[in-house]
């Protein structure tokens, strides 16, 4: 009992410690000017953070929409197509993917895709394209194994009934399957938008991290996450307020992504 | 005995795996009839109806032997389309399949697919669909609510709803009324004896009272074997040939 309330603890410790940290500047900078100031000048007391907010949306929309067609597709062939010894080499392959360190892939990020973007591409490779493909093949293991489940729970009636009235195989997904699992599936990118949105360490590597308004994907951007992590070595004082503000913001969005999953997976 | 069989099962074998369900199996089945296959379970029956559409391919290890004629094709055959075959044969589960949309989505989902999209057209499928399986008058009013919100029954009836829209030549139903109450049960069974007028009917009843109710002709299976098959009368009514078919009907096993 202790044990368990102890977890609960120390959710209700961050929260705290968090707002109590970073309030203040929050309500002496003013919530409008902290949200959507455009300037980041800790030293000139200046805290505007809406160009990490569109580089944190940016680079999350992004992941998404790298990793949430493959990651789907994936699902689809391992519940519904693969025979079942390539489903136990694929299953155990793919959870080994969210093991690994990301570091790592920020890392192999910085080593092989951002030079491939800067050669091929233009601009600095440094960019929101190069963090989006990471992130994207980070969040793959959460949005295939939530989506596979979602679709293997599925009443075995719903694909046989659909065969039944003369539909493909390909019918039977499109039309009948994916839509009754959509929950399970909504749930899932959910998931996966809020990982990608917290993801910090492979993003510093590869997101190029300069405060400004992107023009392209190919721009480099700074995110909230990282905007925490690059600084918070060196801050004192506002500036280290204005990044547990930050971290609030964040705490905020992803909160709110989190219930929303549950929500949606709860509703079915 | 019928010399053009709208079905006609030839030394038919079904493995699972290396596991036989269902041995030598010589049957036919003429058009608009209610054929009754009954037997205890783990007798082969539902794998048996499964393999006239070939709805039993989905489950892995699966393996046929023998011929199965539709119209005097095998459905067996390489050049026999499945997607086709399925639409010629409709099946009705056990367990009422609705999808889950609405009550005219369900019905409309088939004919839609090949390709019917004028609405009028779709309205008169659903329509005519709909009173062949006895459920018009219960949803007239309410055609777009969910389909899940019937009750098992109603459920059921959309169910052959469903598969009627598509103008199959043979429906199986595989334990249609093996959930529902007693009315339910009377309404679906009225509904099939008109049905037979335009389709051949093939079911696996739930209890040999209905296969005695309703069928034409029926075949008693046992362990995969077909033990009888006779005209309703032969079967239910005088003695039967073989004792064991007569243990079964007065319920001395089973």
């Amino acid at each position: 009992m202790a044990l368990a309330l102890s977890s609960i603890s120390a959710l209700a410790l961050i929260t705290i410690f968090i707002i109590i940290q970073g309030a203040p500047i929050i309500t002496e900078v003013g919530m409008f000017n902290f949200i959507f100031g455009m300037t980041w000048a800790p030293s000139q007391g200046e805290f505007g953070i809406f160009p990490m907010i569109v580089g944190s949306a940016a680079v999350t929309v992004g992941a998404v929409l790298v990793g949430v067609p493959i990651g789907i597709c994936c699902a689809i062939f391992l519940s519904e197509f693969a025979p079942v010894s390539v489903r136990n080499f694929f299953r155990p392959a793919i959870q080994l993917l969210a093991g690994i360190p990301s570091v790592v892939y920020g890392f192999w990020g910085l080593l092989f895709i951002v030079p491939f973007i800067r050669e091929h591409l233009g601009g600095p490779g440094l960019s929101i394209l190069a963090a989006s493909i990471i992130l994207g093949i980070m969040i793959l293991p959460t949005i295939i194994s939530i989506s596979e489940v979602s679709l293997l729970s599925l009443p075995r009636q719903y694909k046989e009934g659909a065969l039944a009235l003369g539909m493909t195989q390909w019918q039977a997904i499109r039309y009948v399957q994916l839509p009754a699992a959509k929950s399970g599936i909504v749930a899932a990118i959910v998931l996966g938008l809020g990982r990608a949105m917290g993801e910090t360490m492979a993003v510093i590597m590869i997101v190029g991290n300069s405060v400004a308004l992107p023009q392209s994907i190919l721009d480099p951007v700074r995110t909230l996450t990282t905007n925490i992590g690059i600084e918070m070595g060196y801050a004192a004082g506002e500036h280290r307020q204005a990044l547990f503000a930050t971290g609030i913001v964040l705490f905020i969005v992803i909160m709110i992504l989190n219930a929303t999953a549950q929500y949606i997976t709860r509703r079915k | 005995m019928d010399r053009n069989p709208k079905i006609s099962i030839r030394d038919f074998n079904f493995f699972f795996d290396k596991k036989q369900v269902i041995f030598d199996l010589n049957l036919d089945i003429s058009k608009n009839e209610i054929f009754a296959v009954f037997g205890p379970a783990g007798s082969g029956i539902t794998t048996l109806l499964r393999a006239l559409n070939r709805l039993v391919e989905m489950t892995s290890d699966a393996k046929a032997q023998g011929e199965i004629l539709l119209d005097g094709k095998s459905i067996y055959s390489e050049n026999m389309n499945v997607t086709d075959l399925r639409r010629k044969v409709g099946m009705v589960f056990d367990v009422p399949t609705p999808l889950p949309i609405s009550i005219f989505e369900n019905i409309v989902y088939g004919p839609r697919l090949s390709g019917i999209r004028n609405k009028s057209e779709l309205n008169d499928i659903a329509e005519k669909a709909l009173r062949e399986a006895a459920l018009w008058d219960d949803v007239k009013d309410r055609l777009n609510i969910a389909a899940m919100s019937l009750s098992g029954g109603q459920q059921q009836r959309l169910c052959i709803a469903r598969v009627l829209a598509l103008k199959p030549e043979v429906v199986l139903l595989d334990r249609p009324c093996s959930g529902l109450d007693p009315i339910s049960t009377a309404k679906i069974e009225e509904s099939l004896i008109q049905l037979k007028k335009q389709f051949t009917i093939i079911i696996a009843p739930h209890n040999i009272q209905q296969a005695a109710r309703i069928s034409d002709r029926a075949a008693f299976m046992l362990l995969g074997h077909l033990i009888e098959e006779g005209t309703n009368e032969d079967i239910f009514v005088k003695a039967n040939k073989d004792s064991r078919t007569n243990d079964y009907i007065t319920g001395r096993f089973g």
